[in-house]
């Protein structure tokens, strides 16, 4: 195995258990969280707080490297524009997640609980991912 | 608005972000690259040579973490209330809206915020707002799901 290919399953081992820590792994959590004219559980709001925190010093570590610390290209994105797909795809990907509590992170995390559910979800999305690249490529083709 | 001091766990929902952030920054200094888990997994619907692996093995870890926290203690309580019709509405959702809107929690929410881009920005913002409102909708409009 590629040193690249080992750490990047350590570092999504890594993200899996925060999100079980976090409690993002259960929807009822999560949907407690967007629930903000009800009973409002705010903790969610202290798994963003406490990524970000750490977040914003590696980008300010990783910043100025040309590669990474393995040797690979730093592939950062790099457009600027805000445009409509900026609005609309997340107001899409919102009204899933406030439907059933799953973004694709924890989705991929219950999964490996063997819940039936979750599996639905997850098939559902990858289902979702795959109908948008068919649209997209037919559109590139047009 | 009430806040519900039961289910509260700031303590354990800041370790875990911090390790969500922990990650997020393996992945850049290591790898060069953006945790985010739509980008991620949908990459790998639009494969391209030498950029599977290591999507293929992120995903993996992602789905072993719950195999590999049983090793050491119970999993927290988990509740999924959605039907399976509900479920597959969302799921269908989440993917097409992630891929649309190039990123999702963690890549925008997360990742890009981190890097104070004004695109993630924008995009946490809509995702944010769309996830109230549809809780307040099925909730309190339509009398629960």
């Amino acid at each position: 195995m590629q040193k690249h290919t080992l750490s990047a399953l350590l570092v999504g081992l890594i993200f899996g258990i925060g999100l079980i820590l976090g409690g993002m792994a259960n929807p009822a959590k999560v949907l407690g969280f967007l629930d903000l004219f009800g009973n409002w559980d705010p903790s969610l709001a202290f798994v963003m707080g406490g990524a970000i925190g750490v977040g914003l010093l590696a980008f300010r570590i990783a910043g100025g490297r040309p590669t990474s610390l393995l040797g690979e290209p730093m592939r950062l994105p790099t457009r600027k524009d805000v445009d409509k797909r900026l609005v609309i795809g997340p107001l899409v990907f919102g009204a899933g997640w406030g439907l059933a509590g799953f973004c694709p992170g924890p989705g991929l995390v219950a999964l490996g609980t063997g819940s039936l559910k979750a599996t639905i979800f997850v098939g559902a999305m990858l289902s979702g991912m795959a109908i948008f690249e068919l649209i997209e490529r037919s559109r590139q083709k047009a | 608005m009430t806040i519900d001091w039961n289910a509260f766990t700031p303590w354990a929902s800041l370790a875990g972000g911090a390790l969500i952030g922990l990650a997020a920054a393996l992945l850049l200094l290591l790898n060069g690259r953006i945790a985010g888990i739509s980008g991620i997994v949908g990459g790998l619907l639009a494969p391209s040579r030498g950029d599977i692996a290591w999507r293929a093995a992120f995903i993996i870890g992602m789905v072993a973490a719950p195999v590999v926290w049983l090793l050491f203690t119970a999993l927290p309580a988990a509740q999924i209330d959605a039907s399976h019709p509900a479920l597959i509405i969302a799921g269908l959702l989440v993917g097409v809206g992630t891929r649309y809107g190039s990123g999702c929690t963690s890549g925008h929410g997360v990742c890009g915020l981190s890097r104070l881009s004004l695109r993630s920005f924008t995009a946490t913002l809509s995702f944010m707002a769309a996830g109230f409102v549809t809780v307040f909708v099925i909730r309190h409009l339509a009398g629960g799901a």
